[in-house]
């Protein structure tokens, strides 16, 4: 049997954390990821299991921000949905016996990296990285933007200093370079 | 410039990738007689307008849906915005 370990996207044996005075970058190594996108005609249906799963549907650029299973708009008739990696695991698998064919479901865990970014200069930070409104955004805003040339999600949490960013989990450690970069010029 | 997206607002236009004349959706039937001749006409020939112009674009860096944008190409004045899956839907598409 091989002895394997599991590392996260940056290539550590936990989660690296990154305080700076003010903000605070912490990689999120907990959030098991999968995209649904309803098929051609089954829409109703995929929106009725939506609901039953979430409370609610995500409205466009918007995330449900339910526990355990959160959900947020991707595109017209596309959402992500995450939950925690340890209950979680097989959340693709999950979700496609509860959608059968009304749409396809693809597992993105280990597409994406998850990035937490706390403290009263998140907004700060996050207006150096990417053009999105920050300030404007309330609990459950998302939105798809470019940080660093990657085509990441900001997505604001419900704590108001709290903004969570998912980008390709293969540039994990360009994207977490330009973030402590911008965080040394706002602390 | 920025581009009015049916779904998000107003959307820098950085974020989004141009992709042709919107005429694009419009693919011959392949089964025509005079097939050969209308993907010819599909693949190269483009009129070169100035002024209004019907065009498709990408969100690219959003939600990576297909806009259908009527442009002035004098002016970059913006007309219409739709989705370029409900312009091809009203032509009879997708059926």
């Amino acid at each position: 049997m091989h002895d394997l370990k599991t590392v996260t996207a940056l290539g550590g044996n936990t989660p690296r954390v990154d305080a700076f005075a003010h903000v605070t970058i912490s990689e999120n190594d907990g959030v098991a990821l999968a995209s649904v996108a309803a098929r051609m005609g089954h829409e109703k249906k995929c929106h009725q299991v939506l609901k039953k799963l979430l409370g609610a549907v995500p409205e466009v650029g918007k995330a449900v921000l339910h526990d355990p299973e959160a959900g947020f708009w991707t595109g017209p008739d596309q959402w992500m949905l995450g939950a925690p990696r340890d209950t979680h695991e097989l959340l693709a698998d999950q979700l496609k016996s509860l959608l059968g064919d009304a749409a396809s479901v693809t597992e993105q865990s280990g597409a994406w990296v998850c990035f937490d970014i706390t403290g009263p200069a998140m907004p700060d930070l996050c207006e150096r990285v990417c053009a999105v409104p920050i300030r404007r955004m309330q609990a459950g805003c998302v939105q798809r933007t470019v940080i660093h040339q990657l085509g990441c999600f900001v997505i604001r949490c419900v704590a108001d200093d709290h903004v969570r960013i998912l980008g390709p989990r293969a540039s994990a450690a360009s994207l977490h370079h330009t973030l402590l970069d911008a965080a040394c010029s706002v602390a | 410039m920025i581009i009015n997206h049916p779904l998000l607002g107003p959307r820098d236009s950085a974020e989004f990738t141009y992709m042709g004349d919107a005429r694009l959706i419009d693919r011959p039937d392949p089964q025509s007689d005079t097939a050969a001749q209308e993907f010819f006409a599909y693949g190269y020939l483009r009129d070169n307008p100035a002024g209004w112009h019907e065009e498709l674009w990408f969100h690219e860096a959003g939600d990576r849906s297909w806009l259908v944008v009527t442009r002035n190409t004098l002016t970059h004045e913006i007309s219409n915005v739709a989705l370029a899956r409900d312009v091809a839907r009203s032509r009879g598409r997708s059926k």
